[in-house]
């Protein structure tokens, strides 16, 4: 019951600053929002929306089924066997999407698969194939369980991570990282690129298979929760997430039996490779996110993907529909001699992690990433601070000891980004536009403002 | 020969309150004859082709802000537009949030998860105000929503969800409200006393409010529930949220019902839940055949065994009515012009008005009549877009310079509200208007002894201007009607 009437209240003021000014003269402290307008052409929906009396439970609920989730890595297996594949199914990142409208990392990691598969002998070859839109299919990682980073690519002879719920037994897939600069996912296909690829399946994929086998099943939030407190954000940075993980499997992979110059020469690779957990941290998020989808009246975003051209977003209430708006341009560092005219717009499923309160959300957890945009240590910690205003809750277990151990902002609520005008902040690698140039940088980039005001208006449809 | 310039700025948003200041300071600036800095709203642009300005093409959405100036030279032109973009950046109260600091929360929701629930205003534009309110109820806030043009059906789900939550909204459109000994809205700085008030009406309850002050007696607490609580549809939810809380108050010795009268069947379901009550109800109903504010304010004075004063006033024995006119009411208040109306019909039959009290009285758009006229200029209509009359008089000024020049005006009759949030001195715009009156004007002045404007200097002022000066709205009327009286007899 209000307590109006029993103690003097705190005062909230949102809106006109004349009638706080007035509360303060008569020597009442008066707290203030800094209130302005929400996205324009927004108030019908957001009123609709605000109205549905589901909301405000069905967000707990997602929210409580989100950070409760676990996520335990269980096996490694190859994506045919686990995914189904033929040799001419391809998954991608992001939403659907067709090879006439594929951006040029799409493409070439496509036609490295393709050659990968032994479709055709030379990458350049596939074009035609993928070009007639017959012999194959092309559907999004997330319509199966899978997320991948960057173009995304999973063809069928590619070793997948497995990852469950314990509590349900639901999965997620992920590939295994191939490290940075010319690589698939970045859209590189030469031959170094593919002769990586097949030792990742023949020699990699198999000794951390035993592993994990032989170890039993490692619980990745616990390594997440971890990580966070050791400079890492799960998306850029995944430093003490790789080590981590390579404590957990290495003395199993030593006793595998397997040579000792094979198990030398994975820890190598795995340990060289700061990105590696980040194939581990992306399926581990799905997990948690999936378990909040198909709650009705929820606004909350269960999936942010991106495929290069669009870029598009899921929420818990409107089921497997995609809203999308075009890939930004990323903010950043470019390596070498590349510049903005090389980057391919936004790419890629690992925008997963901010979804789930990682990546850009933990950014306060890692100051070094601001560097990618030539920012300051305040920066992070603001860009932390400002995720709160659009998420539901906090996550209990990545605390970000410089905001004095507060959980993560976690729960995107479609609403709240539309009022605040306040766009989720995404930490990103980029790719070259061009097929085959393979990573040209990495920075900080939004979602188009659009798709938030295109959810909410199906959320507001969707309102009895 | 004169000079415009219009312009856009991007990404700036201020509140059309501190947007019309600005425009002010911008139009005083040297050269500078017409300026005007708002956000580019239809309503906006229409004010900006209503100026005779040019719309710029380049506009695409209303949250872009306009700067519109023309000038007696390009100099001056210039200087007003840089004045504009000083004034437009100059740093806001909140200081900026700096390496350890938070940033400012965007939302209600947002500020209570660090600063703790409590009580929240909201005078957000009206379309946007529901989304507010409904985020602030389930933030476990009480709820004052001080904006108006909010739905009914948004008012009967912002109230439903208030009563599932043990929480209080208060309005839309709630103009006044006293908590905890704070002023919120239009207020009034008051002694703690035994009255509860329930308030239907901003400034009804303001006038009884200044009648308790004037009294010597104090209040519990004002609730103000919003003007559409006690209709069908709306049924009351407020107003019995806020009884039964005034009833469990041990310090409420009387609770005080300020409305017009309800429907019928919300009237029974009140008066039946007062039959129920630990704590003695009174109902001030303002309506035909019912007490006007003054006498219930006595009846309830004489309900706690306190003394009834004289109250205050300051009679003018100059000017008399002009023979064979009209009377011309220009208010601010909206239950003021309805009460002076329900007193003025009485006598005088039909009072046209914007808020009439039969619809075949209604004025048109022009806002004049030949006959006896009221205007409340505090009027959703009248509001759209533009800050309360009580904030800034300047649209009632312009009327009532035009009634003055009407020589079929017989008397005018006006009300002047202080009190926080209220302009901070507002008879001075109307001082000189009065002084060269040809006719008697009569104020009605709403203020406690405590407010920052002082009711004293301010109706002294109106009375040595020539004025008669009344601290009851009814007994202004009256003045006014005896006024006419006196002149066509």
């Amino acid at each position: 019951m209000s307590r109006l009437l029993e103690q003097a209240p705190q005062v909230l003021a949102a809106g006109v600053d004349l009638f706080a000014e007035a509360i303060e003269a008569q020597g009442t402290t008066v707290q203030r929002v800094e209130w302005r307008p929400p996205m324009t052409g927004c108030e019908a929906d957001l009123a609709r929306v605000m109205s549905d009396r589901r909301r405000v439970g069905a967000n707990l609920e997602a929210l409580q089924r989100i950070v409760s989730t676990d996520a335990e890595l269980i096996d490694v297996l190859p994506a045919g066997e686990v995914l189904g594949l033929a040799g001419n199914d391809f998954l991608h990142a992001g939403p659907p999407i067709g090879w006439d409208r594929a951006s040029g990392p799409l493409r070439g990691a496509l036609l490295g698969a393709a050659a990968l598969e032994g479709l055709v002998a030379e990458p350049k070859d596939a074009e035609a194939l993928f070009a007639s839109g017959t012999g194959y299919t092309l559907e999004p990682c997330h319509h199966h369980g899978a997320v991948g980073p960057m173009a995304g690519v999973i063809s069928a002879s590619m070793w997948v991570f497995v990852v469950a719920d314990p509590a349900t037994g639901r999965r997620t897939y992920c590939t295994l990282n191939e490290g940075l600069g010319k690589v698939l996912r970045y859209g590189a296909y030469g031959p170094e690129v593919l002769s990586r690829l097949r030792w990742m399946s023949d020699v990699l994929a198999p000794l951390l298979q035993t592993a994990v086998r032989a170890r039993g099943p490692v619980d990745l939030r616990a390594i997440l929760a971890q990580m966070v407190q050791m400079g890492d954000e799960a998306h850029n940075r995944n430093r003490a997430g790789t080590l981590m993980l390579l404590r957990e499997l290495l003395p199993a992979m030593v006793e595998s039996g397997a040579p000792s110059s094979q198990v030398a020469e994975a820890v190598r690779f795995v340990s060289a490779n700061d990105h590696f957990f980040l194939n581990l941290a992306m399926p581990a998020c799905k997990l948690t996110l999936d378990s909040a989808r198909g709650i009705a009246g929820s606004t909350i975003v269960v999936a942010m993907a991106r495929n290069g051209t669009d870029f598009g977003i899921q929420t818990a209430g409107t089921g497997d529909e995609w809203f999308t708006g075009p890939a930004q341009l990323a903010e950043g560092l470019f390596l070498g001699s590349y510049g903005p005219e090389d980057a391919n717009p936004d790419i890629g499923d690992s925008a997963i992690t901010e979804t789930a309160g990682l990546g850009g959300f933990a950014m306060a957890a890692a100051p070094a990433i601001v560097r990618f945009v030539g920012g300051q240590v305040s920066d992070a910690l603001n860009a932390s601070r400002r995720m709160y205003e659009i998420t539901i809750g906090e996550h209990p277990m990545y605390a970000i000891p410089i905001l004095d151990f507060r959980g993560t902002p976690t729960g995107i609520d479609v609403t709240k980004v539309v009022r605040t005008q306040i766009l989720p902040q995404i930490n990103t690698g980029m790719a070259g536009k061009q097929a085959g140039v393979g990573q040209v940088g990495a920075g900080l980039v939004t979602p188009p403002a659009e798709v938030f005001p295109k959810a909410l208006a199906a959320l507001a449809h969707l309102v009895r | 020969m004169s000079v415009e310039r219009v312009s856009v700025r991007r990404g700036l948003y201020q509140d059309s309150v501190t947007l019309m200041q600005l425009s002010r300071d911008v139009g005083a600036s040297t050269g500078v004859t017409a300026a005007l800095v708002a956000m580019a709203t239809d309503l906006n642009l229409d004010v900006l082709t209503a100026m005779g300005f040019q719309v710029p093409a380049d506009l695409d959405s209303a949250n872009e802000l306009l700067i519109a100036i023309r000038a007696d030279s390009a100099a001056a032109a210039d200087l007003g537009l840089a004045r504009a973009d000083e004034l437009l950046a100059a740093p806001r109260r909140t200081p900026a949030a700096g390496a350890g600091s938070a940033p400012q929360p965007r939302t209600i929701g947002s500020l209570v998860r660090t600063s703790g629930s409590g009580l929240a205003l909201i005078s957000v534009p009206g379309q946007h105000a529901f989304t507010e309110a409904m985020d602030a109820l389930e933030s476990d806030c009480d709820v004052l929503i001080f904006s108006d043009n909010v739905s009914v059906q948004q008012e009967i789900d912002l109230k439903e969800v208030a009563a599932e939550r043990g929480r209080l909204v208060m309005g839309p459109d709630c103009g006044t409200a006293v908590v905890g000994g704070i002023g919120l809205g239009f207020a009034h700085t008051l002694d703690a006393g035994p009255v509860g008030l329930v308030a239907a009406s901003g400034t009804g309850a303001q006038q009884v409010l200044c009648l308790l002050d004037a009294a010597g007696v104090g209040i519990t607490a004002a609730l103000g529930v919003g003007g559409r609580d006690l209709s069908e549809a709306v049924a009351g939810r407020s107003s019995i949220a806020a009884i039964r809380m005034l009833d469990d108050d041990p310090a409420t010795e009387l609770i005080l019902v300020v409305s017009k009268p309800p429907a019928d069947a919300i009237g029974r379901q009140l008066r039946e839940l007062a039959g129920q009550l630990r704590t003695p109800v009174q109902f001030a109903l303002l309506g035909p055949g019912e007490p006007d504010l003054t006498a219930a304010t006595e009846q309830a004075l004489a309900r706690l065994g306190r003394g009834v004063p004289s109250w205050p006033s300051w009679i003018a024995d100059g000017r008399p009515a002009r023979a064979g006119g009209a009377l011309r009411g220009l208010f601010c208040g909206g239950t003021l012009c309805d009460e002076a109306m329900l007193i003025a019909s009485a006598e005088l039959g039909a009072v046209y008005s914007n808020t009439p009290l039969r619809s075949d009285w209604t004025l048109d758009e022009s806002l004049r009549a030949d006959g006896h006229y009221m205007i409340d200029f505090g009027d959703d209509a009248l509001t759209r877009g533009r800050p309360h009359p009580m904030i800034d008089p300047s649209l009632r000024t312009r009327y009532l310079q035009a009634a003055l020049d009407d020589a079929r005006s017989a008397v005018i009759l006006l009300d002047v509200v202080l009190g926080h949030g209220a302009h901070s001195d507002p008879v001075a715009e109307l001082l000189p208007l009065v002084e060269n009156s040809a006719v008697p004007v009569v104020v009605s002045v709403i203020g406690a002894r405590r407010d920052p404007q002082s009711l004293n200097e301010s109706a002294s002022r109106l009375h040595r201007a020539g004025a008669s000066a009344f601290t009851s709205n009814a007994a202004a009327a009256r003045h006014a009607l005896a006024l006419i009286r006196k002149a066509d007899a």
